[in-house]
C-alpha cells in the first residue's frame, strides 16, 4: 500500500505544525449523541443463517490473536499459535486467523511458531502501551520487532503529545516508526480511552492516516474503555473518508473488550455500512482479541450442528 | 450482488394474534358497527389483513352519550389517584403486548418493524405512564386550583403512527378527567382496536374510551356531534381547516396538529455524519409519513456538494422491503392512493427542474413501495418544496446567509418543526428563536417524549401534546 | 370666564404610528350617550384594515425581539401617560358610556392598573407557561412561549376604554402586534389611547387603531392570510361565526369569548396572555 508521501490534497495539511493543527481542527465536529445513537440503531441488526456463518468465518479471519501479558512465556506463544493455525480442531475447514499479537521479545518465538502459515505476526512496540518513552527507545524497540520477523508493527501514537496539542510532534514519530518498519505493516494506536472524545478519536484518525498507518487501532487493551462501536464508527467513518479523497484503502482495528459474537457482528455490519463491504477482509479490518476467537468457534460450532455447544468442546488457549 | 447480504430476519407475523374480524368499541362491549365494513389491507402485500366493522350515525351516537354517562357519573367525580392507577395499569398493558401490538402495527401500516418496536410501541405506553402521573397533581400544572375538565373528546387521528398517536390523544384526555370517542384511520384501524381490549383487562369502566373505525364520514359525525365538548384531530390541513370551519359559533374547544414543510439547515460547520444522519431520520423515518418530517434540506453552499455526497452514500445503504424483516429500514407506503400522491409531486418537482436522485434499492413486486429519492437543485418556488409530500423524497435547496436560512426556512404557511446543524452555540439560540416552528431540533432531529410539548405553528395547527402545556387541550383555562 | 370658542380635535385612524383618515374617506357621526353629536370618526375600510396588518406585519419583528424588560417598560410608560390623561379619559368615558364622571374615573384608574398589570408581565410569563422537559433520553429539552403574530381585536361595543384595554394590553404584552377595532358608537377612548401610544415608547405599527364596524371588519381580518389570531369579542354573535368560519381557512387562532358582555372590572387572568403564545420546544443532545 502506498504511504510514501501524502495525496496531493492533504500535501498542505502537514506542511508545518500550524498547518496540521488547522486541517485536524478544520475537520467536522462529531455530535457524541448522533454517533452513539446512530451505532446502537445499527447494533439491532439481526444476522441470521447463512449471514451469521459467514460472518462467523469471516471474523476468525480478522482476529489478532493476542497475548501481552507481563507473565507471557514462549510456551503461552506457542500454544496461541497452534490454535491461531486451527482455531477448532475438530473442523478443519475453520479458517485460521489473521495475526497472532505479542510484545516484541516474543515476536521470534511467535515468527517460529507460525512460519509457513501466512499467518502475520504483530508484534506491538514504541513503549507499549504508555508510549512513554524517548522516541530513540520507542524506534529500537520498532526494530526489535522487525527484526524478529514480525510483519505488522502495532505502535502507540504519544498520547501526552495530542492532548497538549503538539500535532507535529506525534505526526513526526508515526513517520520515522513507519520508516523503522520497513515493510511490516503500522498499525497506529490511537488509545481512545485516553483522547476521550470522539472529536479527538476523529483528529487522532487523520493524522494517523496522514502520517501514513496501514491501519488506524483503537487501543491497547490496558485502558479502560477500550473498543467501543461508536468510536469504531468514527474511525470507519474516516477511512472511508480518507478513500474519498485519495482513493487509498486503509484499515481499521477494534481492540480491547470485543469478546462475543455477538459483539464482532455488530462491529461487521457496522464496517459494511459505515466504511463499506470492501472493507469486509483481513487486510482492511482486524479483531485485537484473545478471547473473542473462543465465541466464534462455539458459535460457529453451534451454527453447524443445529444445537448449542459448551465451552468445554473449544480449546482454551 | 453484495458479499455480505443479510439472510431475512423476518418477526413472525403469529405474534399480532391477527383476528378476521374487529368490531367497533362502545360503552365497554364490542359491537356490530351498522356502517358498511371495511377490509384492512396490508400495504406491503395488498393482501386483506381483517374485516372492520364500522361505526354508524347511531353508533356514533351511542358512543358520544356513552362516553357522557361515564364522564359524569364515573370518571369525572373519580379522584385523579384512581384515574392515574387506571392508567398506570393501561401503560403496563401496553408494555406487556408489545410485541403484538408491534407486529400488527406493521402489518396494518406497513412501517418497519424496528421502528414500530423501538419508537411507536414504547413511546405509547410512555405517554400514558406520563400521564398517568398527572391525573392526581393537576393542580399543581399552572392553570390554577382544581381545573375542570371539559367532558366528552372526540379525537380523530391520522394512519401514520396509530398506536402512537392514540395514545398522545387517550393519555392527556383521561387525565384530566375527560372521556373519549375516538376514530382511528380507515386504513390503520387495529391497534386501536386492540388497544379498546387492553382498555377491558385494565378494568376501564365503560363508557370512558369508545373506539369507532370508519372513514371520514364517522369523523365528520364527530365534529358535528352537538354531545362532544371538544375535537382533537391529527392530520392534513386541508381537513384541518375543514373541521375548524365546522365547529366555528359551536361551543366545542378544538386542537389541531396538522401538516408541515420542515426545513433541516445544515450549516458548513456542522457534526456532518452525524446532520447526515439526522437528515435521513428527518425524512425517511416511516416513509417520510411524519408531519413533521424534515422533507426540505436547506445546505450552506460552501459544504452542499460534499454533504450531498455523503448523503447519496448513506441513503443507498437504506434496505428498503419486508416490514416484518428487523433489518428493514425503509417498509411500504401506507396506501396505493398516498403512493400515487407521493409519485405525482415527485415528478411535479423533476419536471419544475429539479435533479432526482434515487436509491438503487430493488423494490418489491408486490405492495405500494417508494425508493428513497432526493431532488436537488429544489427553488423555494417549486411545488415540491412548498406542498407537503409525506414519503421519502427529500428536497434539496441552498442558503448563503444565516439570514437567508432563516427566511427560506420560515417561508411556507406551515410551522410544526426545524432542523438545525451548526456546532456554534450561539447560532443554535439565534436560529431557534427565529424559527417560526412549534419543534426545533438542533443537531438531532425527530426527537419525542411525553414531557416535552409538541405541536405548531401557523396552518400546522394549534394546541400542544405533551408536557404540562399540553394538558390545556382538555381543561378548562 | 371668557366665551372662547374650543378647538375641536379630529378624530382620524392609528395606522404604522401615524393618524390617517380612512381611505374610503367614510365617516361617521359619533353621539353621547344621549345622542348629541360629539365629533365625526373615520369609518375604517377593508383597505385600512389590509394597511393596518401590513403596519403590525412589520412592527413583529421589532416587537417581538425586543427584550422582555424593555417591552414591560415601554408598556409601563403607557400607563404613566394614561394617569397624566385621566381627566380626558374620564370625560370621554363618561360622554360615551353615559355614566357619571365619578364612575368614568374609577374605570379610568381601573384601565391605568390594569396596564399595569400586563406591563408587569412581559418578563415573566415565559418563566410561568415555559419549562425545562425532563426528557428521557441525552438532550436537553425546554419549552418557551413566543408571541404568534399579528393579532386583530374586536373591541369591546360597552366598555370603551377599560374593555379595550383589558382586550389589547395582553396582545402586545405577550410580544404580538395589534389591529384593533374600536367600540363602534364609543371609539373615542380608542382615539385618544392612539394618542398615548404615539407619545409613549411604543413604535410604529405595534399597536394600530381602527374606528368602525367590528361586523364589517371582523371578516376581513379573519380572513387576512397575514393575520394569526383574532379575538371576537366585539362582534355580535352572528359575525362570530363567520369570523370563525373565515378564520379556519388560515388555520387562525380564535378566541373563544363568553357571550355576554363580561364585567371588566373582575381581575384578569393570565389565560388572553395563554391565547397569544406559542409553546415553542427547543431540543439539544448534551454531549462531549
Amino acid at each position: 500500500m502506498a504511504t510514501a508521501s501524502s495525496p496531493a490534497v492533504l500535501a498542505d495539511a502537514t506542511r508545518d505544525e500550524t498547518s496540521l493543527s488547522r486541517f485536524l481542527h478544520g475537520l467536522p465536529g462529531v455530535d457524541q449523541v448522533g454517533v452513539e445513537a446512530r451505532a446502537a440503531s445499527l447494533g439491532t441488526r439481526s444476522i441470521k443463517k447463512a449471514a451469521k456463518l459467514w460472518a462467523i468465518d469471516t471474523a476468525i479471519s480478522m482476529v489478532d490473536l493476542t497475548t501481552l501479558e507481563g507473565a507471557d512465556t514462549r510456551g503461552k506463544v506457542r500454544s496461541l499459535a497452534a490454535k491461531a493455525r486451527r482455531p477448532d480442531p475438530d473442523r478443519p475447514d475453520t479458517p485460521p486467523v489473521a495475526a497472532v499479537c505479542v510484545y516484541p521479545d516474543m515476536a521470534a518465538t511467535a515468527v517460529e511458531a507460525l512460519a509457513g502459515t501466512g499467518i502475520g505476526v504483530a508484534s506491538v512496540a514504541t513503549a507499549f502501551p504508555s508510549g512513554r518513552s524517548s522516541r530513540e527507545v520507542k524506534l529500537a524497540d520498532v526494530r526489535l520487532a522487525v527484526e524478529a520477523g514480525a510483519t505488522e508493527v502495532d505502535m502507540v501514537i504519544d498520547r501526552g503529545a495530542f492532548l497538549e496539542g503538539r500535532y507535529g510532534h506525534v505526526f513526526d514519530e508515526i513517520r520515522a516508526v513507519k520508516q523503522a518498519c520497513g515493510d511490516a505493516h503500522l498499525k497506529v494506536i490511537l488509545e481512545t480511552g485516553e483522547l476521550a472524545t470522539y472529536d479527538n478519536v476523529r483528529r487522532a484518525s487523520w493524522l494517523g492516516l496522514l502520517a501514513g498507518g496501514d491501519f488506524i487501532k483503537t487501543s491497547t487493551g490496558k485502558v479502560s474503555p477500550a473498543a467501543t462501536l461508536p468510536v469504531t464508527h468514527v474511525m470507519l467513518q474516516a477511512v472511508r473518508d480518507w478513500y474519498d479523497v485519495t482513493g487509498q484503502l486503509r484499515g481499521v482495528k477494534p481492540a480491547g473488550g470485543i469478546r462475543s459474537t455477538k459483539d464482532a457482528l455488530r462491529y461487521l455490519v457496522a464496517v459494511r455500512e459505515v466504511a463499506g463491504e470492501e472493507w469486509l477482509t483481513p487486510e482492511l479490518f482486524r479483531f485485537g482479541a484473545s478471547s473473542l476467537l473462543g465465541d466464534l468457534v462455539l458459535q460457529r460450532r453451534t451454527q453447524h450442528d443445529g444445537h448449542y455447544s459448551g465451552p468445554d468442546y473449544v480449546a482454551v488457549d | 450482488m453484495s458479499v455480505w447480504e443479510y439472510a431475512p430476519a423476518p418477526e413472525s407475523r403469529d405474534l399480532a394474534n391477527l383476528q378476521p374480524k374487529y368490531r367497533p368499541f362502545v360503552d365497554g362491549e364490542f359491537v356490530d358497527g351498522g356502517g358498511e365494513p371495511l377490509t384492512s389491507i396490508n400495504p406491503a402485500t395488498e393482501e386483506p389483513l381483517a374485516e372492520v366493522g364500522t361505526a354508524s350515525e347511531s353508533d356514533v351516537d351511542t358512543a358520544v352519550r356513552a362516553a357522557r354517562r361515564a364522564f359524569e357519573q364515573v370518571w369525572g367525580p373519580m379522584p385523579g389517584a384512581e384515574r392515574a392507577k387506571y392508567l398506570f395499569r393501561i401503560a403496563r398493558l401496553l408494555q406487556e403486548r408489545a410485541r403484538e401490538l408491534a407486529v400488527l402495527e406493521t402489518l396494518d401500516n406497513g412501517k418497519p418493524i424496528k421502528e414500530s418496536r423501538d419508537s411507536d410501541v414504547p413511546t405509547a405506553a410512555a405517554h400514558f405512564f406520563y400521564h398517568a402521573g398527572w391525573a392526581d397533581k393537576l393542580d399543581y400544572a399552572g392553570y390554577g386550583p382544581d381545573p375542570q375538565p371539559l367532558g366528552v373528546a372526540g379525537q380523530i387521528i391520522p394512519w401514520n403512527f396509530p398506536l402512537l398517536m392514540l395514545a398522545w390523544k387517550i393519555a392527556p384526555a383521561l387525565a384530566t378527567g375527560n372521556t373519549v370517542v375516538l376514530k382511528p384511520a380507515e386504513t390503520t384501524p387495529l391497534s386501536a382496536l386492540v388497544f379498546a381490549e387492553i382498555c377491558q383487562q385494565a378494568g376501564l369502566p365503560a363508557g370512558v374510551v369508545n373506539i369507532v373505525p370508519g372513514a371520514g364520514d364517522v369523523g365528520s359525525l364527530l365534529v358535528r356531534h352537538p354531545g362532544i365538548d371538544k375535537i382533537a384531530f391529527t392530520g392534513s390541513t386541508a381537513v384541518g381547516k375543514e373541521i375548524q370551519y365546522a365547529v366555528a359559533g359551536t361551543p366545542k374547544r378544538l386542537t389541531l396538529e396538522l401538516g408541515g414543510k420542515a426545513a433541516n439547515v445544515v450549516f458548513d460547520d456542522a457534526p456532518l455524519d452525524q446532520a447526515v444522519e439526522g437528515i435521513v431520520n428527518g425524512i425517511f423515518f416511516n416513509q417520510g409519513h411524519v408531519c413533521c418530517a424534515g422533507s426540505r434540506l436547506l445546505v450552506q453552499e460552501s459544504v452542499a456538494e460534499e454533504l450531498l455526497g455523503k448523503l447519496r452514500a448513506r441513503v443507498s445503504t437504506l434496505r428498503l422491503g419486508d416490514p416484518l424483516d428487523k433489518n428493514t429500514d425503509i417498509g411500504a407506503i401506507n396506501s396505493a392512493e398516498q403512493l400515487a400522491k407521493i409519485r405525482e409531486l415527485t415528478a411535479a418537482g423533476e419536471d419544475e427542474g429539479a435533479e432526482r436522485w434515487t436509491s438503487p434499492c430493488a423494490l418489491p413486486e408486490r405492495g405500494f413501495f417508494f425508493a428513497p429519492t432526493v431532488l436537488s437543485g429544489v427553488e423555494q418556488s417549486m411545488r415540491v418544496a412548498r406542498e407537503e409530500i409525506f414519503g421519502p423524497v427529500l428536497s434539496v435547496l441552498t442558503f448563503r446567509t444565516p439570514e437567508e436560512a432563516v427566511a427560506k426556512a420560515n417561508n411556507t404557511p406551515y410551522g410544526l418543526s426545524a432542523g438545525l446543524w451548526t456546532e456554534k452555540g450561539s447560532r443554535i439560540l439565534w436560529l431557534a428563536d427565529r424559527m417560526r416552528a412549534g419543534v426545533v431540533w438542533a443537531n438531532t432531529f425527530n426527537r419525542f417524549d411525553p414531557a416535552a410539548p409538541f405541536g405548531g405553528y401557523q396552518e400546522s395547527g394549534f394546541g400542544r401534546e405533551g408536557g404540562r402545556t399540553g394538558l390545556e387541550a382538555y381543561l378548562h383555562v | 370666564m371668557s366665551d372662547r370658542l374650543s378647538v375641536a380635535k379630529t378624530y382620524k385612524l392609528y395606522i404604522d404610528g401615524k393618524f390617517p383618515r380612512s381611505e374610503s374617506g367614510r365617516t361617521y357621526p359619533v353621539t353621547d350617550a344621549e345622542g348629541e353629536f360629539l365629533a365625526n370618526a373615520s369609518h375604517a375600510s377593508r383597505k385600512d384594515v389590509r394597511d393596518a396588518v401590513s403596519a403590525a406585519r412589520k412592527a413583529f419583528g421589532g416587537w417581538s425581539g425586543a427584550t422582555a424588560y424593555n417591552r414591560g417598560q415601554v408598556l409601563y410608560r403607557v400607563a404613566e401617560m394614561l394617569e397624566g390623561r385621566r381627566e380626558q379619559f374620564a370625560a370621554e368615558v363618561a360622554a360615551c358610556e353615559g355614566v357619571p364622571t365619578a364612575e368614568a374615573m374609577s374605570t379610568v384608574d381601573a384601565a391605568v392598573d390594569r396596564w399595569v398589570w400586563y406591563a408587569g408581565w412581559t418578563d415573566k410569563i415565559a418563566s410561568v407557561l415555559g419549562a425545562a422537559n425532563p426528557v428521557a433520553g441525552p438532550y436537553f429539552s425546554f419549552t418557551v412561549p413566543e408571541p404568534t403574530g399579528v393579532v386583530g381585536v374586536l373591541a369591546p361595543q360597552s366598555s370603551s376604554l377599560l374593555g379595550l384595554v383589558s382586550v389589547l394590553a395582553p396582545v402586545v404584552a405577550t410580544g404580538c402586534t395589534a389591529v384593533v377595532v374600536s367600540s363602534a358608537d364609543r371609539p373615542l377612548p380608542a382615539i385618544t389611547l392612539s394618542e398615548v401610544l404615539a407619545t409613549s415608547d411604543v413604535p410604529g405599527g405595534v399597536v394600530n387603531v381602527l374606528t368602525g364596524r367590528a361586523d364589517e371588519l371582523g371578516p376581513w381580518l379573519a380572513s387576512h392570510a397575514d393575520v394569526n389570531a383574532v379575538d371576537p369579542t366585539g362582534a355580535s354573535a352572528e359575525s362570530r361565526v363567520d369570523i370563525a368560519q373565515q378564520a379556519s381557512g388560515t388555520v387562525k387562532r380564535v378566541l373563544t369569548v363568553p357571550g355576554d358582555d363580561p364585567d371588566w372590572t373582575r381581575r384578569p387572568d393570565i389565560s388572553r396572555l395563554r391565547r397569544y403564545l406559542e409553546a415553542k420546544t427547543v431540543w439539544h443532545p448534551k454531549g462531549t
